[in-house]
């Protein structure tokens, strides 16, 4: 068999290979948040050609998924109408009309799915891109230095009911009330006493929604005494000591929700402000150099020349407030709430024991030996990973991209391994860190060197073919047919 | 070789299926690796199993359908192919390939576009025909590397994770301890089943193992309607539609790279998840509109010849090296046997494995992979 065949490999990528990115810009801001919008005019101001890029108005379809944000299904008919949205969004922010007029390029309903650069392992980029995706198509732009304004999301929290319309994040709801102005729900019993939960029911009652009240686990509120003021002079009540026990609903979702302290408040939706998680998909993606800052909410990007983080992407205003304690407290309050036929992972209707027993999901079999398995026995082999336990159960594996469930998956192993939080490592994030249609995704444009370097597999002339054909006209005919081209 | 001790250098599928089958000889097997059992190539791959082109296929069909009986836990295992064809040309070559293997004895039958859309639902119509493989199938990688690491241990092998090996101690023409980081593990044999980094490995043994690593990408959907068959694949593409519905695609240009004695620095995955996903659009045009939810990327090593290296050494006698050249997963229940034999018997005992010898590139050129362009960009 002939081994030193010599040529060049046609099978392996090269810069000429890959699509080339649409256009280039000396700064790509993701994210029109004031601090993105601002970030894009100082750059612009600066001399540089600037693109802006704003996933709102997200499709009705991935607001459905919970993405980007935890929607609980609380938004209107209204955000079905892409057209009626793009103007709401461009209207809720009169510094966008600014921006233009300075000269930055705007695109809204353009998600960020991607970053991609050379560096270990991989060389065959032509440039640094950023992959963006709207209503009809995916493309590459090229960039010197990219600002990321993706902003925070939620942190969802499980208790008994949380997997139904009507159980939602504050971000989510603010987002809902001040851009989209498509919030469906009319009653609002909110999760938390920090700044966040002060604020958001503080912007529900000025446009005119009822606040059924604040709840908070530990003994006092939490937030700025300001605001515990403001929110007692709007006459809201924050109890104390106190968690939610259960969500009840009807066929439209959340209609009450009953507290550990007995008490039943009626309500149509149930906003869990507890905390806001830095958007960093894109930097975890990309390989980029996070941290984990209790203070500041997260894993926070620790920024590179190249890649820059403003606005909450950069981690929450420091306060000195402890917010991974204060999770964690909560989620140690809902832990003994939670039954063990508790949803933890809505996509993958992975119960709290399977997350903790490692099970897998319920269409396998469980042998016996299996059944013995838990967390337990894998902690036995090292400490606790989410990628791991994610591969186990499929906890996080879902169309929501683990928005609903990493956070607090990593809280509970930290809880059930008896591990500080920050020991647990960061869930991995990947691309396309937006759930994309397939034929959105698609590189329709793709250059015909693209096809002709793809082969099924390595396209390396003597793997497959049969030992039996080995020496035989049979190989010869093989290499024929299925490997012409290569190394010549 | 009861009650003798084997370390594993790697717990991919190889060396935990090795594990596995010494521990089930009564060999007392401890496996190293790293990091977390099947972090590698051994969790990131297609699942596809189906090598007819081994000397170790029998082997192959004829466990996998036993596995999770033996193991104890679920690989997800099912059985069977379709290949689809969407251009003349691949539907010339598909049908070359069914040729082959009736000629070979394995059942397949030709499928004509209707038939195609019967079998397969998400197919469309704009297809030139299909290939049934009545062998082959797929399992879950990431389950298949824990069932073979937990079944390992319930017959009282062990496993530590977190613990790279830095090297050997040798005696009288005998590995005698494996070093790592954390302390040394005396052993009376030694599997290297190293992956990518087998050739630094080896090297401190004195051994030459020509590898050359390069990266290959997947991309998953969120679950489709659930096909009768689920290792659908064809358009020069690989993969399966797992058992929860998500389809799993691979295929297209390779990256060659260096690998260090630490093993491969990242994992990226780039936006060839665009270009995968337009086939996968074009292959199962009726789930075109699913979402694509991730993308990854793995770092598999290759052979001269792109076949495994399964072989016992002459000296140190008590090593066997194991590769299996980017097509370890399907391959694992039999390979792991094979290195069973090897370390036991000195012989594998099912098939003729001599081709996985590692003297057949006795005579390969010093500077083979820039002959052949096997080299990472600059
Ligand atoms: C995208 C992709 C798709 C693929 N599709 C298929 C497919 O469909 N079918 C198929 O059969 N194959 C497929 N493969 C190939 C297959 O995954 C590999 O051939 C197989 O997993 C190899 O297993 P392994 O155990 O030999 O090596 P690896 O999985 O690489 O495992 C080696 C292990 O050794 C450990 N290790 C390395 N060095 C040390 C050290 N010094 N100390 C301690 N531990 C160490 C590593 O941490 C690693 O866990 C694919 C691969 C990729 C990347």
């Amino acid at each position: 068999m002939e081994l030193n065949f010599t040529g060049t490999d046609v099978c392996a990528v090269s810069t000429g290979t890959r699509s080339a990115a649409e256009a280039h810009y000396d700064v790509v801001v993701i994210g029109a948040g004031p601090s993105g919008v601002a970030a894009a005019l100082e750059a612009r101001q600066g001399g540089a050609s600037v693109l802006l890029v704003d996933e709102n108005p997200v499709p009705g379809a991935a607001m459905g998924n919970d993405v980007p944000l935890y929607f609980g299904g609380r938004m209107t008919a209204a955000t079905q109408n892409s057209e009626r949205m793009l103007e709401a969004v461009f209207m809720s922010l009169p510094a966008l009309e600014q921006a233009m007029e300075a000269g930055v390029e705007l695109l809204l309903g353009t998600c960020a799915w991607g970053v991609y650069r050379n560096g270990p392992g991989v060389q065959s980029l032509p440039e640094q891109v950023v992959g963006l995706a709207d209503a009809n198509r995916s493309w590459l732009v090229g960039f010197d230095r990219i600002v990321l304004a993706t902003g925070a999301r939620d942190l969802a929290l499980a208790f008994p009911g949380w997997n139904q319309p009507g159980v939602m994040g504050a971000a989510a709801l603010q987002m809902l009330l001040t851009r989209y102005d498509a919030f469906a729900g009319r009653r609002i019993l909110i999760l938390g006493s920090h700044d966040l939960a002060l604020e958001t029911a503080l912007l529900a009652t000025e446009r005119g929604l009822e606040v059924a009240g604040l709840v908070e686990v530990r003994a006092a509120p939490q937030g700025s005494a300001v605001l515990v003021a403001q929110v007692a002079a709007a006459g809201i009540l924050i109890r104390c000591s106190a968690a939610i026990s259960s969500a009840q609903g009807g066929l439209d979702g959340v209609e009450a929700a009953t507290l550990t302290t007995g008490e039943t408040i009626a309500c149509d939706t149930i906003c869990t402000a507890v905390g806001l998680v830095p958007s960093i998909e894109l930097v975890d993606a990309m390989h980029g150099p996070r941290a984990l800052d209790p203070q500041r909410g997260g894993y926070v990007p620790r920024g590179e020349e190249a890649v820059s983080a403003v606005g909450l992407c950069a981690g929450l205003a420091d306060t000195g407030f402890d917010h991974i304690e204060y999770r964690m407290a909560w989620v140690r309050a809902l832990a003994s709430v939670c039954a063990p036929d508790t949803i933890i992972c809505q996509c993958e209707d992975v119960t709290r024991a399977d997350l903790i027993g490692v099970q897998p999901p319920n269409y396998l079999t469980r042998p016996a030996p299996m059944c013995a398995r838990s967390l337990d026995t894998l902690l036995h082999d090292g400490p606790a990973n989410p990628d791991q336990i994610k591969r186990l159960t499929r906890a996080g594996m879902g169309v929501c991209q683990g928005r609903r469930c990493r956070d607090q998956v990593a809280m509970l192993l930290a809880i059930e391994s008896g591990q500080p939080f920050g020991t647990i490592p960061l869930a991995s994030h990947r691309a396309p860190v937006r759930p994309l249609p397939m034929k959105i995704l698609a590189d329709w444009n793709e250059p015909t060197e693209m096809e002709a370097a793809w082969d099924v597999w390595f396209g390396i002339p003597t793997q497959w073919v049969p030992v039996e054909d080995i020496g035989t006209p049979f190989e010869d005919a093989h290499r024929g047919m299925l490997y012409t081209g290569m190394y010549e | 070789m009861s009650g003798s001790e084997v370390v594993i250098v790697g717990g991919g599928v190889t060396g935990l299926s090795a594990g596995w089958w010494l521990a089930r000889s009564g060999v007392k097997v401890t496996v190293l690796d790293k990091f977390i059992v099947g972090w590698e190539a051994s969790g990131r791959n297609g699942g596809g199993a189906s090598h007819y082109s081994s000397p170790l296929f029998d082997e192959e069909q004829r466990l996998w359908p036993q596995m999770d009986e033996l193991l104890g836990y679920p690989t997800e295992h099912q059985k069977e192919r379709i290949l689809i064809a969407m251009t003349e040309r691949q539907w010339e070559q598909y049908r070359f390939v069914a040729e082959r293997h009736k000629r070979l004895d394995h059942p397949v039958e030709l499928l004509d576009v209707q038939q195609v859309q019967e079998a397969v639902p998400l197919a469309g119509d704009t297809c030139f025909g299909g290939v049934h493989y009545k062998f082959g199938g797929h399992a879950n990688p990431q389950r298949s590397v824990q069932a073979y690491a937990w079944a390992l241990q319930d017959l009282g092998g062990t496993i530590i994770q977190h613990s790279p090996v830095t090297g050997f101690e040798a005696a009288g023409g005998k590995v005698t301890a494996v070093t790592t980081a954390n302390g040394s593990y005396g052993c009376d044999a030694v599997v290297v089943a190293a992956g990518p980094q087998i050739p630094q490995l080896m090297a401190q043994l004195g051994v030459t193992v020509p590898l050359a690593s390069a990266r290959a990408e997947m991309i998953i959907t969120e679950p489709a309607p659930m096909m009768p068959i689920g290792g659908v694949d064809g358009h020069k593409l690989y993969g399966r539609q797992t058992m929860r519905g998500n389809l799993a695609y691979g295929g297209g240009p390779h990256e060659w790279l260096e690998v260090d004695e630490t093993g491969p620095a990242a994992r990226p995955s780039t936006p060839l998840a665009r270009n995968l996903a337009r086939r996968l659009a074009e292959l199962l045009p009726k789930a075109a509109h699913l979402n694509v939810i991730r993308s990854w990327a793995g770092v598999i090593e290759n052979s001269p010849d792109g076949r495994p290296i399964i072989d016992r050494l002459t000296s140190p006698d008590n090593v066997v090296v194991a590769s299996m050249s980017s097509v370890g997963f399907g391959l694992s229940p039999a390979s792991g046997h094979a290195i069973r034999d090897l370390v036991i018997d000195g012989k594998c005992s099912f098939a003729d494995i001599d081709i996985l010898k590692l003297s057949r590139f006795a005579g390969l050129a010093a500077d083979w992979r820039e002959q052949r362009g096997w080299k990472p960009l600059a």
